[in-house]
């Protein structure tokens, strides 16, 4: 089942072109992983994927509901009403975790699931417990923010997007912010969700982890999909701005 | 004149001092919060308003604002001004002053918010009253909290300026007793009074503000 297609977006910041013709389209438990140079538009894409910036031009579906679509040349969004109902199909992940700092572990997990989707609290804390155990975080509860490593922090929002139970769960850049020795926990953890068949669009420079999650990576530059391939055939493309990206990066095809 | 009569003569200055100070308090916290709103609407006219107005208030001294408020229904509109209108006038005019001031310490800790905090709340489905009400206005008032004392402990030694109008709290009563009895004595207890009262407000401010120091 298609659970995820945005087609033809267009964005742009004050005349500057960042998304020129963007198709995607992501399967029920599929691992997607978007790489690409700095400025290409990979966030640009995601920002507009989960709502938080309005394309220009263009269609987005989440399980074949239309949140926006194309017309006369431009994105016409769907009541508000209506897209409340979308975003609860997605969760984000960002680059800088944007936790609550005034709230604790287990309020940050808590809270939307509660006050958002109006959930019975002690299921819901009961599954607050359980992410957080997945996590490795049983004793970091009641913390606050403040008080955890970087990667700490990460896995706790992952846990917040997870209690939300989206359908599709898009990540920013989820190791950029850390330390490179907290990088690998935040891995497995991504890891361990793709064997769940968690269905994942993941923005990274990790290309190893890319190669090894995902099920389809794409290259982006410019604003525009270069190439879309499953990880074995994007590290052996012959694509020559393909072949220079990857080539910054050393990674040696096997 | 003895001490206990001269402290009962006193007391009811100072609860009309306290009184001032509560009521314009409770008025000026949160109409400051809508006029930073104001301050910060994306409609011209409104934000142009209010911008105007923040700019008088804080511009002009408070003493011309309270002969203003409490006069001008008289001046400008040739109403009778009652008895009891002395101190409405006197608590409008401090609640309309200080809720400018306070416009401008919200509009600093709003503005100061980054924008991850709206983001990660947006994706999350939270409403844009429970966005600011449950996530960052409680964050805003953390930050803000040391500015906003400042304001307060102005305001306990604002409420004298109320004698310009002749209304009586604290300090007018002070004067009035240490002229017929020709003393310093009535002064110096009005100077303890205001001071004992910043210091309790200083005191619970800080203790506000340790409350909220469990992050950062
Ligand atoms: N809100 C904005 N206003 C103006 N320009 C923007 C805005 N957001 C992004 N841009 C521009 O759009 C382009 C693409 O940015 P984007 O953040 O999507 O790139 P990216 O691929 O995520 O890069 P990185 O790998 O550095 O995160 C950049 O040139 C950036 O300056
Ligand atoms: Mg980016």
């Amino acid at each position: 089942m298609k659970l995820f297609e945005m087609n033809h977006v267009k964005k742009s910041f004050d005349g500057n072109i960042v998304l020129k013709n963007i198709s995607l389209s992501v399967q029920e438990g599929e691992v997607v992983a978007i790489i690409g140079p700095s400025g290409s538009g990979k966030s640009t894409l995601l920002r507009c994927a989960t709502l938080l910036e309005t394309m220009d031009d263009g269609d987005l579906y989440y399980l074949g509901e239309p949140a926006a679509k194309s017309e006369g040349g431009h994105a016409i969004y769907a009541p508000n009403a209506e897209l409340k109902k979308i975003e609860r199909q997605f969760g984000l992940v960002f680059q800088n975790f944007n936790l609550f700092p005034h709230y604790s572990v287990m309020k940050n997990i808590m809270d939307a699931p509660i006050h958002v989707q109006k959930r019975d609290r002690a299921e819901v804390q009961k599954e607050a417990e359980a992410l957080l155990q997945k996590m490795g975080l049983s004793d970091r509860a009641d913390y606050y923010p403040c008080q955890l490593s970087g990667g700490q922090q990460q896995r706790v929002s992952i846990a917040r997007a997870l209690a939300m139970k989206p359908k599709i769960l898009f990540f920013d850049e989820p190791t950029s912010a850390l330390d490179p020795e907290l990088t690998g926990e935040i891995l497995k953890v991504i890891t361990e969700l793709a064997k769940e068949k968690m269905t994942m669009v993941i923005v990274t420079h990790e290309m190893n982890f890319a190669k090894d999650v995902s099920d389809r990576m794409i290259f982006m530059d410019q604003g525009v999909i270069v190439e879309e391939l499953s990880p074995e055939e994007l590290f052996a493309s012959t694509n020559q701005r393909t072949k220079e990206f990857l080539g910054k990066y050393h990674i040696l095809n096997h | 004149m003895s001490v206990e009569v001269m402290i009962q003569q006193l007391a009811g200055g100072m609860a009309k001092t306290i009184m001032i100070f509560v009521l314009t308090l409770l008025f000026s916290l949160p109409l400051g919060l809508v006029i930073s709103f104001g301050r910060m609407s994306k409609n011209v006219l409104i934000r142009g308003i209010t911008k105007a107005y923040i700019s008088i208030m804080r511009g002009t001294p408070l003493m011309l604002q309270l002969l203003v408020v409490y006069f001008g229904p008289y001046y400008i509109f040739g109403v009778n001004i009652s008895h009891g209108y002395r101190a409405y006038a006197v608590v409008i005019a401090f609640a309309i002053n200080y809720a400018a001031y306070f416009a401008e310490i919200y509009r600093g800790g709003i503005e100061s918010m980054s924008k991850g905090q709206y983001e990660a709340a947006k994706v999350l489905g939270y409403t844009k009253a429970q966005t600011f009400f449950k996530i960052i206005l409680p964050q805003v008032i953390k930050r803000i909290l040391p500015s906003v004392t400042n304001e307060v402990i102005t305001l306990v030694k604002d409420t004298s300026l109320a004698f310009s109008i002749a209304y009586v709290e604290m300090f007018t009563t002070a004067k009035a007793i240490a002229a017929s009895q020709k003393s310093m004595a009535p002064l110096a207890a009005a100077a303890i009074f205001y001071y004992i009262f910043n210091f309790l407000v200083a005191a619970v401010m800080e203790l506000w503000e340790k409350k909220l120091g469990y992050y950062s």
